[in-house]
């Protein structure tokens, strides 16, 4: 599929070092009832052509929005976003007409959803689904559009596409619908796909299979991918480079290896530390203590504060900056030298 | 942990099918969902007996057996000498005492209308003979200080509690009739992780106060590791291996463990170039109509045609030492090869 009749776009921009998507101090909040929940603090991230960024952080950490905000997806009320650029190939997203956005949004930029099993409609076939997109953003006929929706069931590898390819959602397990939810995703060729957790809700064997699949699509097309997960270990396996998030804020991002070998951030550290290990058993897991932060009633300072075993006297009052550490490294902790020596608490 | 302790369940060729059904008036069976079919092991005190396998593999199924909130369609669950399929009235009433559940969603396993105090007291409804009317409260409260929460919290609501609080207050209630047996279905899967580590130090905190024997189901492999003696694999109805941790984990000998094992992601992005993966294709097949002879030869890269003929035995095989069903069992490190 040739991308060449999208290039005059509006979203298209200049090149240079300009990366492919790049979240600049991004800050989403919600109107509620019991007052204004700052979901997203000023999170930065960046990705390249062909790149895999993970995004790690505990639930309620702001993942979903910040993806949902780079979609043009999140519902304006009650979410509005007071500060921050979302560039597309150097273009800013949140300055395009709702038209232009449209143009962008599952063709250029396509997101598998956290809840996907659920976002299947039961009442039309896997097909009619899938052609759809060929349908409505490519002008196909119906004819066209099926055998393309055909050619991506074999591509996601559902075995006998074209006999299933009539099938309802219901007849198919949940891994089938995890790739059938891929396909759509990728149906237009993407540049970029965010996945939120696309295997969470399936065993290690489908996970290993739609992992595959999705670095292979990554392969074949240079796409960059988003994939936010709470998994250490898919973290390990496919990422490139790592954003750490807590409390609406990117806490560390690094390259995949430098955070796994020596984690700059308290909560990070806590994070890997946790992870049940082979040469610990019998004894008693490190556990994070305290409970995740409330949104509404948000610690001074340092958020992680109240849970961290490192924290001095000025970390209950000074929010710490996101320090450079070294070229591609950062952490939001102003004793990051000290957990990245590996002090004792 | 005790590994040696004296024999509290055991588990005798346990088969659990649910009908398949047709027409609406006059209901015929077509057939039948084999969820559980044929599985036999015992469980020691204060031990731990991990059990892991595939979405529909039965694991549930088998755990609402041991509880008695299914009736099995053949086969025995011993407790403590006595068979609670065949037990009935008071009996069964006392024998359920024993066993108690923690299940995996703490956000929809509680009653959203019950205080955490009705919650945790609830089962002293059923069996009033463990708590007088009067002593309940106090109970009830030292249950909760039991896990760590705030006995003055006993008026709260479900919802006024974070995901890793209703777990406990989850395992407060499982621990109020002082069982003997808990079985946890998925206790964690449902936690942030780092509140995960906090609720697993908690069950086996409980574990060595009060010598609890668990079967602990969950599909995070790493996390059924750290807190088993034992682990057992199942796949279609069927226990496919059994063993110690070590055995289990480093000399798996089924194909199905191996592939199992394979996929789990390490937590170390080091050499993972060069990883051994064993992806497995396909789909587990219908546990209504199961494949003959060896179940998982449909998807076994191992299989002979005595795989289609022959049912394998959950029995121990040449040159390895503990229970595989498996014609060519073989031991194979994955996780620690490449
Ligand atoms: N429509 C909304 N109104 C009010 N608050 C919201 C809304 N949508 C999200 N939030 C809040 O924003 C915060 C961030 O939510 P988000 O879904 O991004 O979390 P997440 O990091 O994706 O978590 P998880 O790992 O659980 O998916 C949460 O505290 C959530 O309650
Ligand atoms: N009440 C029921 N009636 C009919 N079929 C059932 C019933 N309960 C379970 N099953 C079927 O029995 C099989 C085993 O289900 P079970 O819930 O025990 O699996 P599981 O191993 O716990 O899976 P998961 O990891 O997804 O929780 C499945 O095919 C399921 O659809
Ligand atoms: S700034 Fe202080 S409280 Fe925050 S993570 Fe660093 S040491 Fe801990
Ligand atoms: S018995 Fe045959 S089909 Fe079954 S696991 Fe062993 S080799 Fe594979
Ligand atoms: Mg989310
Ligand atoms: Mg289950």
């Amino acid at each position: 599929m040739s991308k060449t009749s999208l290039r005059t776009s509006p979203a298209e921009g200049g090149l240079g070092d300009e990366p492919l998507l790049a979240v600049e101090d991004l800050h989403v909040e919600f109107v509620t009832r019991a007052g204004i929940v700052r979901a997203v603090n000023g999170v930065s991230y960046s990705l390249n052509p062909g790149e895999t960024l993970a995004v790690l952080g505990e639930s309620g950490s702001g993942k979903s929005v910040t993806a949902q905000a780079i979609m043009g997806i999140l519902d304006m009320p009650p979410a509005r976003i007071p500060k921050g650029e979302i560039r597309f190939r150097g273009t800013d997203l949140l300055k395009l007409s709702d038209e232009a956005r449209t143009q962008v949004r599952g063709q250029r930029i396509s997101m598998i959803f956290q809840d996907a099993l659920s976002a299947l409609n039961p009442v039309f076939t896997v097909g009619w689904q899938i052609s759809e997109m060929f349908r409505v953003h490519r002008g196909m006929n119906k004819r066209d559009a099926m055998a393309k929706a055909v050619e991506l069931m074999d591509r996601v590898r559902i075995p006998a596409a074209k006999q299933r390819v009539n099938d309802y959602p219901h007849q198919f397990s949940g891994g089938m619908r995890q790739r059938i939810m891929i396909a759509m995703s990728i149906a237009l060729d993407p540049e970029v796909l965010i996945a939120d957790e696309p295997t969470t809700a399936l065993d290690v064997t489908v996970q290993a299979q739609i992992m595959e699949l999705l670095a292979e699509l990554q392969r074949e097309s240079n796409m960059g991918l988003i994939l936010i997960t709470h998994d250490l270990g898919v973290v390990a396996d496919v990422a490139d480079k790592i954003a750490v998030m807590y409390a609406g804020r990117i806490v560390e991002n690094a390259p995949v290896y430098d955070i796994y070998r020596a984690p700059a951030h308290p909560y990070t550290k806590g994070l890997l530390e946790s992870i049940p290990r082979v040469d610990q058993k019998g004894q008693e897991l490190y556990a994070i203590k305290g409970l995740p932060p409330n949104l509404l009633d948000m610690p001074t300072g340092c958020a992680f504060h109240p849970r961290c075993p490192y924290r001095q006297d000025n970390c209950v009052t000074d929010a710490p900056p996101l320090y450079g550490i070294s070229g591609a490294r950062n952490s939001a902790c102003h004793y990051w030298r000290e957990v990245l020596d590996g002090d004792p608490r | 942990m005790a590994t040696q302790g004296e024999r509290i369940l055991e588990v005798r060729d346990l088969v659990k099918h649910f009908p398949l059904t047709q027409g609406i008036m006059f209901k015929k069976q077509i057939g039948a969902i084999k969820a559980v079919d044929g599985v036999s092991f015992e469980l020691n005190k204060g031990e731990t007996l991990g059990i892991v396998g595939e979405s529909g593999c039965g694991k549930s199924t088998l755990a609402k057996v041991l509880m008695a909130l299914e009736r099995p369609t053949s086969g025995s669950v011993v407790v403590n000498g006595r068979d609670m399929a065949r037990a009935k009235g008071a009996e069964l009433k006392r024998m359920r005492r024993n066993i108690q559940m923690v299940m995996q969603d703490p956000y929809t396993s509680l009653n959203p209308r019950m205080t955490v105090g009705d919650i945790v007291g609830e089962p002293f409804e059923i069996h009033t003979e463990v708590a007088p009317k009067g002593d309940r409260r106090r109970k009830v409260q030292e249950l909760l200080e039991v896990v760590g929460l705030n006995p003055d919290h006993i008026n709260r609501y479900p919802h006024q509690f974070s995901g890793g609080q209703r777990q406990r207050i989850g395992i407060a209630r499982g621990l109020a009739l002082q069982p003997e047996i808990i079985v946890c279905d998925e206790p964690v899967s449902a936690l942030d992780v780092s509140i995960q580590a906090q609720v697993i130090n908690l069950l086996e905190r409980l574990q060595n106060e009060f010598g609890l024997a668990y079967i602990f189901i969950a599909h995070d492999l790493s996390v059924v590791r750290h807190i088993s003696d034992r682990v057992a694999v199942m796949y279609l109805g069927k226990m496919v291996e059994l063993g110690k941790d070590l055995e289990i984990y480093d000399r798996p000998a089924h194909p199905y463990t191996q592939a199992l094992l394979s996929a789990v992601p390490v937590p170390d992005p080091e050499g993972r170039e060069s990883r051994e993966r064993i992806i497995l294709q396909g789909d587990p097949p219908s546990p209504a109509n199961p494949p003959s002879g060896c179940r998982f030869r449909t998807r076994c890269w191992k299989a002979q045609e005595i795989c289609a003929t022959e049912e394998p035995l959950l029995q121990i095989r040449p040159g390895t030492a503990h229970l595989s069903a498996c014609h060519f069992a073989e031991t194979h490190d994955v996780v620690h090869a490449g």
